[in-house]
């Protein structure tokens, strides 16, 4: 899909169409219905940007958005900020992921005007992971705000042009405010409820949590949109592929908020033979996907694919996710560029 | 004490009862109290305040109390000390993934809500806390903010 108005170079701004907040494409699709694909980027434990290239490249013609997590795992690695940064220099569309866990309400505001000024367009509010869980369980837990109160003061800074002290910004941050839910853990009927606090807060999509239990979702689901939540927010699954049944085991028992059925790690434990469990593991992605794409609100998918981002593509082809559309990557338009003034056939069903 | 903040919780109508007793009482004898001076009572109401609240509630003195919008369960005791509602980490059991000894206080919250009139207050957004006032007493605070309005 091509917008009429992409600009020349790829990093900057597309215009900003009425009712929008932000410049993105990200927000574009998302308002035009398109079912959007959204993957997680491990950011490197390196100094090197290359790095982060080369891992955004994986998605390249499969994803519309980018997330940069911010120490996700209570784990240290190059900050979210500093990944956007190099990704919008060539035209990406990340999601920076801000988490309340290691800054203020100072900090936090002084990040998303840099963000926004450096061509971020979408931010994910975050409350975080505590630092117990991750590789340095001795640093100081800040948690000043909470994700509703940043999505708030977020808010403010883009609608009223000022900090949540009052003071006035001479140009407002142009984002797309995004959270995340979780609608595999109890209190379960509350989570609705704590959607809907986000969603008055300011949110205007979500990407949820691992779906591995369809069920549980499309209960969470149907009380979403008997609330009128899915009108008001885009929702995206979040989704991966589980390389072995041990991995699965490890996951459920170690990070929080996971859910894994039963009956999703009795299919992998089953698949035996050289790399069986690998590929059961994407054929279960593959099945959720199909399965949570019709349920009526779910406006798109949110991979997270640890250590496993080779299989996105694959995944992606294979469930024809995309109905043949190509999302934006640097080069996807030079490659097809315009020898006359009139697209070729093979441009037309590129930007279709 | 865990035992008497989930005892706090199941009883958290019988807490709403005692606190509007206690409300009513301090509304009366408001001119008392500008008598002596806010000023001079900030330091013992925040310690019988400590004392009390502590008991039941685990309270750490933020001095600014939402207990009646959290089911009576203290969302300080959270490790990340949320006020808004539980994070996406709750064990399925409804225990803390920080802490796996403890409820996760907004599962606790959510089911003192539940037996409180006026639960429903629990899906107002809190603003974010004003660490100034912590160690101060909330009770003066909004007693003072309510017999000025």
């Amino acid at each position: 899909m091509r917008f009429d108005d992409e600009p020349i170079t790829p990093g900057d701004p597309l215009p900003i169409l009425p009712g929008h907040h932000s410049a993105g494409r990200f927000e574009r699709l998302l308002r035009a219905g398109v079912f959007a694909i959204t993957a997680e980027l491990s950011p490197p434990d390196s100094a090197n940007a290359e790095d982060v290239y080369a891992r955004a490249r994986i998605f390249d013609g499969y994803v519309d958005g980018i997330n940069a997590t911010d120490g996700s795992g209570a784990n240290c690695h190059m900050s979210s900020a500093g990944v956007c940064a190099l990704l919008t220099r060539v035209g990406y569309a990340p999601v920076m992921q801000i988490s309340c866990r290691d800054r203020n309400r100072i900090a936090i505001q002084g990040d998303v005007l840099g963000a926004a000024a450096m061509g971020v367009n979408n931010l994910l509010c975050l409350t975080g992971d505590g630092v117990a869980v991750g590789d340095h369980p001795a640093a100081k837990p800040v948690f000043d705000l909470d994700a509703i109160a940043l999505l708030g003061i977020v808010r403010t800074m883009r609608e009223q042009a000022r900090f949540a002290s009052g003071r006035v910004l001479t140009t407002p941050p142009q984002v797309f405010l995004g959270s995340a839910a979780n609608p595999f853990a109890p209190p379960f009927d509350f989570q609705v409820a704590r959607l809907a606090k986000k969603a008055r807060a300011g949110a205007e999509f979500v990407q949820t949590q691992y779906c591995f239990d369809v069920p549980l979702l499309e209960r969470f689901m149907r009380q979403a949109r008997d609330e009128g939540l899915a009108e008001r927010l885009f929702i995206l699954v979040g989704i991966g592929p589980l390389a072995s049944a041990r991995a699965a085991e490890w996951m459920r028992s170690h990070v929080p908020g996971v859910h894994i059925p039963d009956a999703v790690v009795d299919r992998l434990r089953r698949a035996r033979g050289k790399g069986a469990a690998k590929a059961e593991g994407k054929r279960i992605c593959i099945d959720i996907l199909e399965r949570v794409r019709e349920i009526p609100g779910v406006c798109g998918v949110h991979f997270m694919a640890y250590r496993q981002e080779e299989a996105v593509a694959e995944i992606i082809d294979r469930s024809r996710a995309l109905d043949g559309r190509i999302p934006w990557y640097p080069g996807r338009d030079a490659r097809f560029a315009p020898a006359s003034d009139s697209p070729t056939e093979l441009q037309q069903e590129a930007w279709a | 004490m865990r035992v008497v903040r989930y005892w706090s919780v199941s009883h958290a109508g019988a807490m709403q009862r005692v606190y509007r007793a206690l409300d009513r009482l301090f509304i009366r004898i408001d001119p008392l109290l500008r008598v002596v001076g806010y000023q001079r009572l900030e330091a013992p109401f925040a310690a019988v305040e400590r004392v009390l609240k502590g008991w039941f509630f685990d309270c750490r003195m933020c001095g600014h109390c939402v207990l009646q919008s959290t089911g009576m369960s203290c969302p300080m005791n959270c490790p990340k000390q949320l006020r808004n509602g539980p994070c996406g980490g709750v064990r399925a059991d409804g225990t803390c993934e920080l802490d796996p000894g403890m409820r996760c206080v907004w599962v606790e919250a959510v089911r003192g809500a539940a037996r409180l009139p006026g639960g429903e207050r629990i899906e107002v957004i809190q603003v974010p806390l004003d660490h100034r006032l912590a160690g101060q007493s909330a009770w003066l605070a909004e007693l003072r903010q309510r017999a000025a309005a």
